[in-house]
């Protein structure tokens, strides 16, 4: 039945809409948590203190080591540790280079160490030489070509070497940690080693981590390091949204995905619009019987709006639902994808304002309609 | 004699795109209660639009059309449509049933714009189907049914709210002679009860028989009224 393949055709259009609307910002929150994905890993500390001219995360402007002392004279200040972030070249065991964001960590205490160890302990570190590498790193970019042309790498496993600016690092530990924008290979080590890996430098600190003392209020005493040493100081989560408005303005990002979401929108409304439309019009002779019999224009909205709804309802349900099967298909992948359920709700709204569009402009025709024509031929 | 329609001196033009077409000239017309009327004559006359005016469907230009002794142009189109699905019964030629419903939800539908509980409403319209010969068929659905059966269902419909007026637009038209005869049978043994009224279009000279009166119409004007004529 023709009608039958006008329904299809609805919810399908609302399906696509659905799913646009739905995965793509999906995709969009997926990859701009991200960008301060660096910082979530790093769950400790309370506040992060660096030089004034940092605009994000990745942004290093490194400050000397003699600001540390002054950090840990502030009261209210618990502990306050170094950390180095870098990017560095290594050079593999085939010759190769590969530049790795090298992060070093509190020689004594090792804070800020890679949120899961895979393999080998964090202790390790201790060891000289010794390096921890994220997974992702060892089997792609850090792996050892492989022996069969166009082959998958062979992985970094414990116990195999790097040289780190011609200075040699030994793997005792395998991490997990939160993909970030930057797709280098992450290499955790201890600050002290770090240091002796990194181009000799008057300024190394690119961090300094602080945990407040209980009771402290941690915005206040982002205030006070303020006021006492001239840094910056940014607690955990004002950092990780100067790190995410830094992207947000300065990347296309944001207005990437605006316009695919747009598009989808756009596209979605058009083939519902249309196809409810003609439903509407196909069907004009029911409409003008009911009407002929008495039918009030507003019991005439309410069925066309009732058939907006349930067509809305099954394109909203299909297209949230093929969202979640991507998300759950791409999981092991290294494509960003997180839901919220303010999405849900961002999406719902989305279908609602296509259906009460598509819904309007099938009224208009109907409460023109004359019910005379129910005698025409 | 009380009426059930009094027309006097309708008029209706159209304009199509600058072309005025006239489709009732000065038209004057009284239909008795309890009679059965059927309006003749050559495609293009201007029966369907009269019967629209007579319905409440259509507007005239002038004149004056009553409906047991109510002007229908005095009221707010609120109440036109209250009348309509009060007082008015409609039989089409192309059976106008509505696909997706049953034959029993069809039948149910005046009795619902009148705002009768649905459920009522279906086990009415299940008892007036078997006074018309379709009690086995109240679930099926129009395409499920032949054109004699949908017509059967169509008048159902037209009766089910008890309406006093019932204006059929060609109902024999789409049906073979032998359904057609059947079908007027039924229209004037159940439909024609308690003071009703009938007004039939047709062009179907087979059926001129069932009419207490005819009137025939030529180019937007009556041209003569007749009592009754082919009686036998
Ligand atoms: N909606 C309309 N617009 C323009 N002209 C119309 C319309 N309806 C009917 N007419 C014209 O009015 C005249 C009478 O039509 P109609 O009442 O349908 O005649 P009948 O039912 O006797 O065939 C015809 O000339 C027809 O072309
Ligand atoms: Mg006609």
């Amino acid at each position: 039945m023709g009608d039958k393949g006008k329904y299809i055709g609805i919810i399908m259009g609302l399906t696509f809409a659905s799913l646009i609307m739905t995965q793509q910002p999906a995709i969009f929150v997926g990859l701009m948590s991200r960008s301060y994905s660096f910082i979530s890993d790093l769950g400790l500390p309370d506040i992060w203190v660096m030089d004034t001219k940092v605009q994000f995360v990745d942004d290093i402007k490194p400050l000397q080591d003699t600001e540390l002392y002054r950090v840990r004279g502030i009261t209210g200040v618990e502990w306050a540790m170094p950390l180095y972030k870098g990017l560095l070249k290594a050079r593999l065991t085939d010759g190769t280079f590969q530049t790795c964001n090298v992060i070093g960590l509190d020689d004594a205490t090792l804070i800020g160490g890679p949120p899961t160890m895979l393999e080998g302990t964090l202790e390790d570190l201790r060891r000289s030489d010794s390096v921890i590498v994220d997974i992702d790193g060892a089997t792609e970019k850090l792996g050892k070509p492989s022996p069969i042309p166009g082959g998958k790498p062979i992985p970094l496993k414990i116990g195999d070497n790097l040289e780190l600016n011609d200075r040699r690092a030994i793997v005792v530990g395998i991490a997990k940690s939160t993909r970030t924008f930057q797709s280098q290979p992450m290499v955790y080590t201890t600050y002290s080693r770090a240091k002796s890996y990194a181009p000799k430098e008057r300024k190394l600190l690119s961090f300094i981590l602080v945990k407040t003392k209980a009771g402290q209020d941690a915005h206040e005493l982002t205030e006070r390091i303020k006021l006492n040493t001239g840094l910056a100081a940014y607690t955990q989560a004002e950092f990780k949204e100067l790190t995410y408005q830094y992207f947000m303005h300065n990347t296309g990002i944001p207005i990437n995905f605006g316009i695919s979401i747009t598009l989808g929108f756009i596209v979605g409304a058009a083939i519902a619009g249309q196809t409810f439309y003609n439903f509407t019009l196909e069907n004009i002779r029911q409409f003008g019987v009911l009407k002929a019999m008495g039918t009030s224009n507003l019991t005439l909205l309410r069925m066309i709006l009732l058939q907006a709804v349930l067509v809305g309802s099954i394109g909203y349900g299909l297209g949230v639902g093929l969202t979640a099967l991507f998300g759950y298909a791409t999981r092991h992948t290294i494509l960003a994808f997180k839901f919220p359920w303010q999405l849900l709700v961002f999406s719902g709204a989305g279908v609602s304002i296509i259906c009460i569009f598509a819904a309007l402009i099938s009224m208009i025709k109907v409460f023109r309609l004359e019910p005379a024509i129910v005698f025409k031929g | 004699m009380s009426l059930a329609v009094r027309c006097q001196n309708l008029t209706k033009t159209y304009d199509t795109g600058g072309q005025i077409v006239t489709a009732l000239s000065n038209i004057n017309l009284d239909i008795p209660m309890g009679e059965l009327m059927m309006l003749v004559g050559p495609s293009g006359c201007g029966k369907t639009t009269l019967i629209s005016v007579i319905a409440g469907i259509l507007d005239q230009d002038s004149g004056i059309c009553e409906l047991f002794g109510e002007n229908l142009q005095r009221l707010s189109s609120k109440e036109k449509l209250k009348f309509r699905a009060k007082h008015i019964g409609f039989v089409f030629q192309a059976f106008n049933l509505l696909p997706a419903l049953n034959a029993a939800e069809n039948v149910a539908i005046p009795l619902i714009i009148n705002g009768m509980n649905r459920h009522l409403a279906v086990r009415k319209a299940i008892e007036l189907l078997s006074q018309v010969g379709l009690g086995e068929r109240w679930t099926s659905l129009p395409s499920q049914l032949s054109g004699g059966q949908q017509q059967r269902v169509a008048i159902a419909r037209a009766l089910i709210h008890n309406p006093r007026l019932i204006v059929c637009d060609e109902p024999t038209s789409a049906l073979d002679h032998e359904t057609g005869l059947n079908v007027m049978h039924l229209l004037k043994s159940v439909a024609l009860q308690n003071d009703r009224s009938l007004v039939i279009v047709t062009h179907d000279a087979r059926i001129f028989e069932f009419a207490d009166q005819v009137a025939e119409m030529d180019d937007g004007h009556i041209i003569n009224v007749k009592n009754a004529p082919l009686r036998t």
